[in-house]
């Protein structure tokens, strides 16, 4: 049994299409990411999933109950991370923890087989109250919260947001721990790097679902030549060779720009010789695998 | 003096301490006009109150710093009117029109009714927005509003223009787009100080530093310090940097 199934789910706002006819499986004991923008839609499947709200139409089942008859079942098995911070701001650390074990009738003690790592760095400080911890500590104690009750199923709507590089990667690492005591999660993300971290992904934009796939499998089916180029002044490179023939895109991503082309046997030499024919400027090109980024651009522009 | 025209932001050992907390200790570092400066550092590193300074917001404790040529301490008002500042999250007032939010900022920089309405054209055509002019800026998309906001920036002809984790949540297109809009700036010799704690972001700068407890712990090209590490990322960079310290 799939531990969360989706079925052409859809949710409107007023005009606005938030989730458009949705479909995919959390598979059981999978660490699945929502990837997109602000927007796409992630918080409001989210929310559905997690029984706080209803779809217009279509279906979805948690842990096997469907989101909206079941919900009573779904809301014991599940642990949710809101976006936004929603914990007892004049609350202690230990407080908030006592408060949400209370809830589901356990005790913290009883949950440190789970939580143990991840309370550990908070302990501490936890008689500090929640509204004076700094943003990777309040990620922390959230999370505590969410795996009290030692749910089943782990979602996770935009947890690294906001949090500095070395919290956001610890972050992945303790999601990364949960999982091997055999919780499913589904956590979304706005950070395209992060797609790297999960067993499978969905790309989603515009509330549609554009790619659904393992960050392997997404790559391997990006279908066309991408170089990296670079040379003495990138942005004077890119509006040189902006109207090369068979260009399919050409945009900066860091150090190097990524180059895409249309045509399959395109050589790196070929464009080599060209960008000097138009530019002055000392160049380096190479093939490279095109990363998330890239293919989500790709079905975007083309897809 | 030839030398100091090229120099955009100059810091000489500047402090801050509040009461026996050091946030920003003996910082160092020099930005060139037209380049674009990666200032990283972990949440709680010093970042803020580092930026607060350069913006003319807050007297340093001790040492030096001269932001487009005026000086932190004596000049902060001449600063003001020669930065620009951007938060994709926070520039824009959203239950305003499009052209409404051009004309505010025009009016706060003190431009002129004519300069105003000349600005305001200017933007309007140059983003290709036209059509949504009228529009509160509640109704247009993310990407636009973060063009919107980075022109917004510029209205008065900064000098400097800090960016405060300037593409979060947009989509990778829109993301890109920006950027070469960013270099597109720099390269008419806007000087681009950009605050982060993305590391994806960082690759895209000229140079960056990278603060940890106030201190500047690194100080180069993403690719030099790439190397230094021996690592493939600027996220590896940091991590090596900031991990073990103030990770909490």
């Amino acid at each position: 049994m799939a531990a969360i199934e989706v079925h052409q789910i859809s949710k409107s706002f007023g005009e606005t299409k938030a989730v458009k006819d949705m479909s995919f499986n959390v598979n059981d004991g999978e660490l699945f990411g929502l990837i997109g923008p602000d927007g796409a839609g992630k918080t409001t499947l989210i929310k559905i999933l997690v029984t706080l709200q209803k779809p217009d139409s279509g279906s979805a089942k948690v842990d096997g109950q469907d989101v909206v008859s079941g919900y009573h079942h779904i809301r014991n098995i599940i642990g949710y991370m809101p976006g936004k911070f929603a914990l007892y701001q004049d609350l202690s650390i230990e407080e908030n923890m006592s408060f949400f074990a209370d809830i589901f009738g356990t005790k913290i003690e009883e949950q440190m087989e789970l939580m143990g790592d991840i309370y550990k760095q908070i302990e501490p400080f936890k008689k500090r109250k929640a509204g004076q911890l700094s943003g990777g500590m309040k990620q922390k104690l959230a999370l505590c919260c969410a795996l009290i009750h030692k749910p089943k199923i782990l979602v996770l709507d935009e947890p690294t947001t906001g949090v500095d590089a070395v919290s956001r990667r610890e972050f992945w690492d303790m999601l990364s721990h949960i999982k091997k005591q055999g919780i499913s999660i589904l956590v979304s993300t706005p950070y395209m790097d992060e797609a790297a971290r999960c067993d499978r992904i969905a790309l989603v934009q515009e509330g549609s679902i554009i790619a659904l796939d393992t960050p392997k499998g997404i790559i391997k089916d990006f279908a066309h030549p991408i170089f990296g180029i670079k040379g003495d002044n990138n942005y004077h490179l890119i509006e040189e060779l902006k109207n090369m023939p068979g260009l399919r895109s050409l945009y900066p991503s860091g150090e190097y720009a990524h180059l895409v082309m249309d045509d399959k046997n395109q050589s790196s030499e070929e464009i080599k010789n060209y960008a000097a024919a138009k530019t002055h400027q000392k160049i380096e090109i190479e093939p490279i695998e095109a990363d998330i980024e890239d293919c989500f651009i790709e079905m975007m522009q083309h897809g | 003096m030839d030398n100091q025209e090229n120099i955009a932001v100059k810091t000489n050992k500047l402090t801050r301490k509040f009461g026996d907390f050091i946030a920003t200790d003996e910082l160092t570092l020099e930005v060139k006009k037209g380049e674009i400066f990666g200032f990283l550092g972990a949440n709680g590193a010093g970042k803020t109150t580092a930026m607060r300074m350069l913006c003319g917001l807050l007297k340093p404790s001790s040492g030096e710093a001269t932001v487009a040529g005026f000086d932190v301490y004596k000049q902060a008002e001449k600063i003001k009117k020669n930065i620009g500042y951007m938060s994709q999250k926070f520039s824009l007032y959203e239950d305003l029109k499009v052209k409404e939010n051009i004309e505010l900022y025009g009016g706060i920089y003190g431009l002129s009714r004519k300069e105003i309405k000349e600005k305001t054209k200017h933007i309007i055509d140059d983003l290709n927005m036209k059509s949504v002019e009228n529009k509160l800026v509640a109704e247009i998309p993310l990407g636009w509003k973060q063009k919107l906001a980075f022109s917004v920036a510029q209205i008065h002809d900064p000098k400097i223009i800090f960016l405060d984790e300037p593409t979060g949540g947009v989509d990778p297109l829109t993301r890109r787009q920006f950027w070469n809009g960013i270099y597109a700036s720099a390269d008419r010799g806007l000087t681009i100080f950009v605050t982060t704690h993305y590391m994806d972001e960082a690759e895209y700068c000229n140079r960056v530093s990278i603060m940890v407890d106030g201190k500047v712990k690194a100080l180069g090209t993403p690719r030099a310090l790439k190397d230094e590490y021996k690592v493939g990322s600027m996220d590896d960079v940091f991590t090596e940097l900031a991990r073990g310290t103030s990770t909490k």
